[in-house]
């Protein structure tokens, strides 16, 4: 363990500019970023953000310009030797050894593990760097046991263990509640004013980069747009420098709900994980035709198998659904007479075949039946037909119908998916974070569809661990903690502070 | 046999618990073996073909040398090069390594039988026994206490495996490349450097455990000495929960098992004498589906191992 404490360095880049082939990332960006200051980078997916910090840790090298560390040029090629320059990354996936213990993964993060361990020395020595930390973390627990939040604060303590005194965080807070962000990084902030570390901040949430950072950059198409204190800058120049001129849609408007017909029911719902556990316990809840019911949670939290057995890809441990008054049975044929669309987390995984073409994928759901198929023949002009007047009509991005899916960027995968679940008449719709990682343009076209389905009578059941997303689309709300439906408000009366104290409950 | 009768069913009980310290030493080496490979994150098939090609080459250099220690050197080194036979051709990208398992096994069995040939009539030396049951008067007894030296060197082994898994830089090391592959890189290690290692050592110990089949007595090789020792073996390591000392515990089941249609014999039971033979795999089919679900996942196993996955 590193105790001298050393204060952060003082980080330039330089005209930096890196090509991938004929993409430009990243093109003549120059970022000062001065010791003890909470810097944000700011941009949309694609921006360049992931391009500037991976430069700037080693993972990528920069065709032109420098990287400046105290006042020195120096050359980094890995992540080691931007380790031993005190620069340390948090990643947004985490790099914590799951079946490992808290006290594990500390010792392993060490420049040089020692060839034999001595665990009483080393848990006395992380005991007392612990004691100087306002998180605390039991050193016994395996990684698997704890929650997203308390990931994310182990991440960040290796950081500091290791002796990293210029952290960048790559998105932190998507994985954590309102509270948990808050505390991370108002514990970040303090050390950068006490002039402990420097931070740099990944982030779209333009509320954190308002609260906490002292100052900001602004990327966009690889180039630095504009930036300089947070305090000089209002939210409107940020998101204009961030998206440019051009205009995102606004949201749909609403027709008014149609709160007397139930069109979902869900009674005593369970359901196991992969492990054995019961993940999802005695839900009960109903949707009524033009409603959409959000659900918000933090992820892990039961919403994954909740999803996977509303779509038969997994057992029930109890409980039924009904759908317009009929059991629903999961399988293929009763999802299409009841009229059931899911779109699940990760479509491209979850619901794609990816090396097949996007005309296929677009089939999946009516390629067996006529005009698509007549007997055991499948015809193919009449899908290649389909596929393409949804193209056109999704406005997909693709090269072709031929183009295997995979090959399209998330929000395209995305928009196919949706395409073809809203293609046929929609009872129920079930979507789960349906704009995690996507920009802000296909953020609002995605959810303006929702809201159309919602409108043309479809019960909508909206699963995101986007707490904004929930509140801006659903008309009642519901938060799911371990598994379990702890809160329900109407959207009219609903609290941030209330909703996220529930996301963080525990019942045992 | 006169003595049994004597013991009664106790001459069972007693033949079983000799039988799991003799019949459980293979398990013990192999699974400790594929233990340490698989928590490297590979699965290596192949240790079959290792245990067959370890009892061959134990045999010959014994025979050769006049030790058996040697021979058991030997086995544990022709175990070490297949295992960096299966390792270099699984850090090649796109190479499954379930397939080169299986590939390595027949292999291993083949190449084994061809360099045997000329050992099979001969006789040769035999590895020696610590003898813990001169107290007793029963010939049974003292019999079924001759404890093996491998045995014991395969608790110690056991005992380090499962203390170097947790206190040393390497056994560390190896959980990480065997849990997540993406942390092992982003903590700069050579994540095929150490399954090589991993599977090189492993290969060395199911060799070790090859060495016991022609070296203990009766001694002497010939190409039916292996019965799926080594295939059953991984299947007790999935059983073990990859804990080094639960696969002691489950190799003198095994071993037990092995034992059980033996001592049935010396007992007088001849009847379903084949039946009871089957026992080690009757168990190892009831502990797989025991041990299996479709909707756990299986705990303690390595993430990167591809049948967890």
């Amino acid at each position: 363990m590193t105790t001298v404490i050393k204060s952060p360095p003082l980080v330039e880049t330089k005209h930096l500019t890196k090509r991938f082939g004929n993409f430009v990332a990243l093109s003549d960006v120059s970022i000062r970023f001065t010791p003890g200051s909470f810097h944000a980078l700011l941009g949309e997916n694609g921006a360049g953000k992931s391009t500037l910090v991976k430069a700037i840790m080693g993972y990528h090298v920069a065709e032109e310009g420098s990287l400046i560390v105290d006042g020195i040029e120096r050359s980094i090629d890995n992540p080691k030797q931007a380790q031993k320059l005190g620069l340390g990354m948090v990643y947004q996936h985490f790099t914590l050894v799951p079946s490992m213990t808290v006290a594990e993964n500390l010792v392993l993060s060490e420049e040089r593990v020692p060839q034999i361990v001595n665990w009483r020395e080393k848990r006395a020595a992380i005991e007392k760097f612990m004691a100087g930390m306002p998180f605390k973390l039991a050193l016994d627990r395996p990684i698997s046991s704890l929650a997203a939040g308390e990931k994310q604060k182990l991440e960040i303590l290796k950081q500091l263990y290791i002796g990293s005194r210029f952290l960048i965080l790559d998105e932190p807070t998507s994985v954590l509640t309102p509270s948990e962000a808050d505390e991370v990084l108002s514990f970040m902030k303090e050390m950068t004013l006490a002039g402990k570390i420097s931070v740099v901040l990944i982030s779209h949430k333009l509320r954190e980069v308002d609260t906490y950072a002292s100052d900001v950059s602004v990327l966009r198409q690889g180039r630095l747009v504009g930036g300089g204190k947070v305090k000089d800058m209002s939210r409107a120049d940020m998101v204009s420098l961030m998206i440019g001129r051009e205009s995102v849609s606004q949201p749909a408007a609403r027709t008014a709900s149609g709160q007397d017909k139930v069109m979902l029911e869900i009674r005593d719902f369970g359901v196991m994980n992969d492990r054995g556990v019961p993940a999802v316990r005695d839900v009960a809840l109903s949707v009524s035709a033009s409603e959409i019911v959000g659900i918000a949670g933090v992820s892990g939290n039961g919403q994954t198998e909740f999803v996977e057995a509303l779509a038969g890809q997994r057992e029930l441990t109890g409980g039924g659904i009904e759908v317009a008054g009929e059991r629903y049975d999961r399988s293929r044929a009763c999802k299409r007479r009841l009229g059931v669309h899911i779109l699940p987390e990760v479509p491209l995984r979850n619901a794609c075949v990816g090396a097949m073409s996007v005309a296929d994928n677009l089939a999946l759901r009516n390629f067996d039946q006529a005009p698509f198929a007549s007997g055991f023949v499948v015809r193919k002009d009449a899908i290649r037909k389909q596929a393409e007047d949804l193209i056109r009509q999704f406005g997909i991005k693709t090269r072709g119908p031929d183009t295997p899916i995979k090959a399209l960027s998330g929000g395209n995968v995305q928009r196919a998916v949706l395409a073809r679940e809203l293609s046929a008449k929609v009872n129920v719709l079930v979507v789960q974070n349906p704009c995690f990682g996507l920009d802000l343009h296909a953020v609002s076209e995605i959810r303006n569809r929702i809201v159309n389905a919602r409108n043309e009578g479809a019960a909508v059941l909206l699963i995101s661990e986007d707490l904004d997303e929930i509140l801006e689309l659903s008309d009642r709300i519901l938060v799911m903690a371990e598994g379990r439906i702890v809160h329900e408000t109407p959207r009219a009366t609903a609290d941030v502070n209330i909703i996220g104290r529930y996301m963080a409950s525990h019942h045992d | 046999m006169q003595e049994a009768g004597d013991l009664g069913w106790w001459g069972v009980a007693i033949a079983v618990i000799g039988g799991a310290f003799r019949v459980s030493t293979p398990y013990i080496f192999v699974s400790l073996g594929e233990v340490i490979t698989e928590k490297s994150g590979r699965v290596n098939l192949g240790l079959e073909g290792i245990l067959v090609m370890g009892a061959m080459s134990a045999f010959a250099v014994a025979v050769m040398t006049g030790s058996p220690w040697l021979g058991v050197l030997a086995a544990g080194i022709a175990g070490a090069l297949l295992g960096a036979v299966h390792a270099a051709i699984s850090n090649l990208p796109r190479v499954n390594d379930i397939a080169v398992g299986i590939a390595l096994f027949i292999f291993g069995i083949g190449l084994a039988f061809f360099l045997g040939k000329p050992f099979t009539p001969v006789a040769g030396p035999i590895l020696p026994h610590i003898s813990l049951g001169a107290w007793s008067a029963f010939p049974q007894v003292r019999n079924a206490l001759e404890i093996n030296a491998l045995f014991i060197l395969g608790l110690v082994v056991a005992g380090l495996v499962y203390w170097g898994l947790k206190n040393t830089r390497w056994g560390l090391m190896l959980r990480v490349c065997g849990d997540s592959s993406d942390a092992a890189l982003a903590m700069g290690l050579n994540v095929n450097y150490v399954r090589t290692v991993a599977t090189m050592v492993g290969g060395f110990l199911a060799g070790i455990g090859g060495s016991f089949l022609s070296l203990y007595y009766p001694g002497g090789w010939n190409e039916g000495l292996s019965s799926g020792q080594g295939l059953m073996a991984i299947a007790l390591v999935i059983f073990a929960r990859w804990n080094p000392i639960y696969c002691v515990y489950a190799s003198l089941l095994f071993g037990a098992a092995t034992a059980l249609g033996p001592a049935l014999q010396t007992a007088g039971i001849n009847e379903n004498y084949y039946l009871y033979g089957a026992a080690p795999y009757f168990l190892t089919l009831a502990l797989l589906i025991y041990s299996s679900s479709p909707d756990r996942l299986l705990a303690g196993a390595p993430a990167e191992v591809s049948i967890s996955k």
